[in-house]
């Protein structure tokens, strides 16, 4: 049987890694991330996780390690946070080409300088482009939910997954979270079977990321493209199991008082609580049709589902707790380009927000849909509570 | 038809484990280095293998020349996604397999030298071996901290020549108390395959780490018909002597003692040392001697305090 456990989001990954069976970890310790390895070690120590525990000296290596595990065929996973995802970069990529099914945690940090160690998703989305499938989360349920869902869906499509949990307001934050039994995570989550190419053998002395001539290497790229789009519809299938499984509906994004909604709020991460609040009150008080959309998978892009639930309303605004230096919001462009190839599109309005951790409010957000109703015209990049 | 009797006199196994179809220059010391490691390590192995000139040798896809399994990985993470390979293997229920980095001397000396300190430290169960050219030799021979004092390269031309004595890697992994450094050259097959085995049966034990000089006929600018020869030049003048160290750094022990050639006859021969002998090369001559001679003397007195004389190492014809 299942049972509700208070925790916080970083110790809900810890426990999510451990039914799923993890068999390496490999990590560097990060402000806010460190918890979930700590925990994970304790876990290793004790031998309740049969795993192995490699503490490298920097997160280059600990994704390197994961890499070199992941490619024998064994289920690997890291954490990290803002400069930790940074100097992982390079293995980012290498992770993704590879087409290793890595799942990692990595806690929305903002990116220095200067020094802070308070939420926002600029290191996350710096990492958009290399190969990872990327789910955000709004609560610590979510966050133990998506690293189970994780597993299952990169190892069905040979794509490394990051669930993606905000610095503090989820690390640290207690909240109930529903654990289940290693007998129902088992039910859903089987072992990870690499198949015949993707595991290193020496019964069959396969080369893995070989010098590749531009005659064959484009295929390599259209094929990791091919990946993502095809992890949309798994994506679709292993939500279904996994409500029948554990009884939690997921979807590539959260509807909320959707409905009838002509305004839609389009959010993500901890903050899209303060925009629920908000709007149920706006509804409540002043009979104002709007809603919220709650984004939770970013790569692969769920275009088309995006576009069924947003084609026809009056206006939408978009709310990033980042910032695409010269350029706008991330969330906000991407979500333009989605609805562009619509006849009848809604005018989109970018809010900036909470960069750095800055405390948003639910009356933050009534100011940002009061903004939005007046304006007709999308204008220029609008900061909320910026300090002149 | 009678049968012949052949009476081995040198223990090389004829196992070919790397194969034709490579892209190694002529006369490549690391594609001669790598033929030997694997004729002594069999084929339970898997290699990894870092941005160098491997990455080329081995061969472009869809094939490579090895009969064993070859992960290519980014510059700087031999050691380490060569650990991640042994601790897959191992929790895949595969213990017996060698998971092997196999890394040029810019990825071990320098940019991978952190990953390696990391693996060397905390003993992971591989073998590393660095093949060293002596300088980035993939990328056009710019100079790597392996680069002896004096030598041209692409970014040390000849009128500034490399000016710094080159890094003791052996020491520094002496210094993490690795259960076995040893160095090696493809000129001493027997030599160098024996080191292989001893790490082989080291198993279990720590990181094992060869250091392989590898001579580089384009890099060095020789011929490349002298690759071998440079090698024993090199060993038989005292600039890469061949040695181990075992027990964690406190045992050290000299394989053979060199005849004692002037040095002059291993660089002579490479034109990266041309400058040496003309005017104003002087210094970087001395340099270079007094380089080779500091390294030689503190060696040798290492080798004393383990085994108290000198009389014990090999003199004459070794293999
Ligand atoms: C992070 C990174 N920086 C630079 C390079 C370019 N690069 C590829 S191979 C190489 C030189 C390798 O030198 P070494 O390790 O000595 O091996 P060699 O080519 O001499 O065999 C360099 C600089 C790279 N691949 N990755
Ligand atoms: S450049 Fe040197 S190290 Fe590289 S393949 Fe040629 S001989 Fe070997
Ligand atoms: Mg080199």
């Amino acid at each position: 049987m299942s049972f509700k456990k208070v925790t916080t989001g970083n110790h809900a990954v810890s426990y999510a890694v451990w039914s799923s069976r993890v068999q390496i970890i490999s990590a560097y310790p990060i402000t806010p991330q460190t918890q979930i390895v700590e925990l994970l070690s304790e876990i290793v120590a004790e031998g309740k996780l049969q795993a192995k525990f490699i503490t490298v000296e920097s997160e280059h290596s600990a994704m390197a390690a994961c890499i070199g595990a992941s490619a024998t065929g064994a289920r690997a996973f890291t954490a990290t946070s803002a400069q930790g995802l940074a100097l992982m970069h390079e293995m980012l990529h290498w992770a993704a080409g590879a087409r290793l099914p890595i799942v990692m945690a990595n806690v929305n940090r903002a990116m220095a300088p200067p020094w802070s160690v308070w939420t926002d998703q600029n290191d996350s989305l710096s990492q958009l482009t290399t190969g990872w499938m990327q789910i955000y989360n709004e609560s610590n349920q979510e966050v133990y939910d998506s690293v189970i869902i994780g597993y299952k869906v990169a190892e069905q499509v040979h794509l490394p997954l990051m669930t993606v949990l905000d610095a503090f307001i989820l690390s640290h934050t207690s909240e109930p979270v529903e654990i289940h039994t290693q007998e129902e995570v088992d039910e859903y989550l089987p072992p990870y079977d690499p198949g015949e190419y993707y595991t290193i053998k020496t019964e069959d002395p396969r080369g893995y990321g070989l010098l590749t001539m531009p005659s064959d290497y484009y295929e390599f790229r259209y094929k990791v493209q091919r990946a993502h789009e095809r992890a949309i519809e798994v994506f679709k299938k292993e939500f279904k199991n996994f409500e029948e499984v554990f009884g939690r509906k997921h979807w590539f994004f959260e509807e909320f008082m959707m409905d009838d909604a002509d305004y839609v709020i389009v959010t993500s991460g901890s903050l899209s609580s303060d925009v629920k609040y908000a709007v149920a009150k706006l509804r409540k008080e002043k009979g104002l049709k709007v809603g919220v959309l709650k984004m939770r998978v970013v790569r692969p892009y769920p275009f088309e589902e995006v576009r069924k639930v947003l084609g026809d309303r009056k206006k939408i605004a978009v709310i990033d707790r980042n910032i695409g230096f010269g350029y706008h919001g991330v969330f906000y462009e991407e979500l333009k380009s989605a609805l562009y190839p619509l006849e009848k599109r809604p005018p989109v309005f970018g809010y900036i927000i909470g960069i750095g951790g800055r405390d948003v409010t639910p009356a933050d957000i009534e100011d940002i849909i009061d903004d939005m109703l007046k304006r007709d015209e999308m204008t220029e990049i609008i900061w909320k509570g910026v300090r002149l | 038809m009678s049968e012949k009797k052949t009476r081995r006199i040198w223990d090389v196994p004829d196992d070919e484990n790397f194969y034709y179809g490579h892209t190694a220059c002529q006369g490549c010391g690391g594609a001669l280095a790598m033929r030997l490691a694997l004729k002594a390590l069999g084929t339970d192995v898997a290699v990894t293998i870092p941005a160098c000139c491997w990455t080329i040798i081995a061969g472009g896809f869809p094939g490579h020349a090895l009969k064993v399994p070859v992960f290519h990985t980014a510059f700087e993470t031999a050691a380490i996604v060569a650990a991640g390979i042994k601790g897959g293997l191992e929790v895949t229920g595969r213990k017996s397999t060698i998971s092997l980095a196999w890394a040029g001397d810019g990825g071990t000396f320098d940019i991978g030298l952190q990953a390696l300190s990391g693996a060397a430290e905390r003993g992971e169960d591989i073998i590393y071996a660095v093949y060293d050219n002596e300088a980035y030799m993939n990328t056009g021979i710019q100079r790597s901290s392996a680069t002896p004092p004096g030598a041209w390269t692409t970014t040390t031309p000849a009128k500034r020549p490399n000016p710094r004595p080159k890094k003791n890697l052996m020491e520094i992994m002496a210094a993490h108390k690795v259960p076995y450094a040893a160095t090696a050259t493809p000129a001493y097959p027997e030599d160098l395959i024996r080191k292989f085995r001893k790490a082989k049966e080291m198993a279990g034990q720590g990181l094992r780490f060869i250091h392989i000089l590898a001579p580089c006929p384009p890099g060095w600018k020789m011929a490349s018909d002298y690759s071998v020869h440079s090698a024993r030049l090199a060993v038989e003048s005292r600039v890469f002597p061949l040695y181990e160290i075992e027990d964690g750094g406190r045992k050290y022990t000299i394989n053979y003692w060199p005849k004692g050639i002037p040095i002059e006859e291993y660089l002579k021969i490479q034109g990266r040392f041309r400058h040496l002998f003309k005017p104003g090369g002087e210094k970087w001559l001395e340099a270079f001697k007094e380089f080779v001679e500091e390294n030689w003397n503190q060696l040798v007195e290492k080798h004393k305090l383990t085994h108290g004389t000198t009389d014990n190492i090999p003199r004459g014809y070794y293999k």
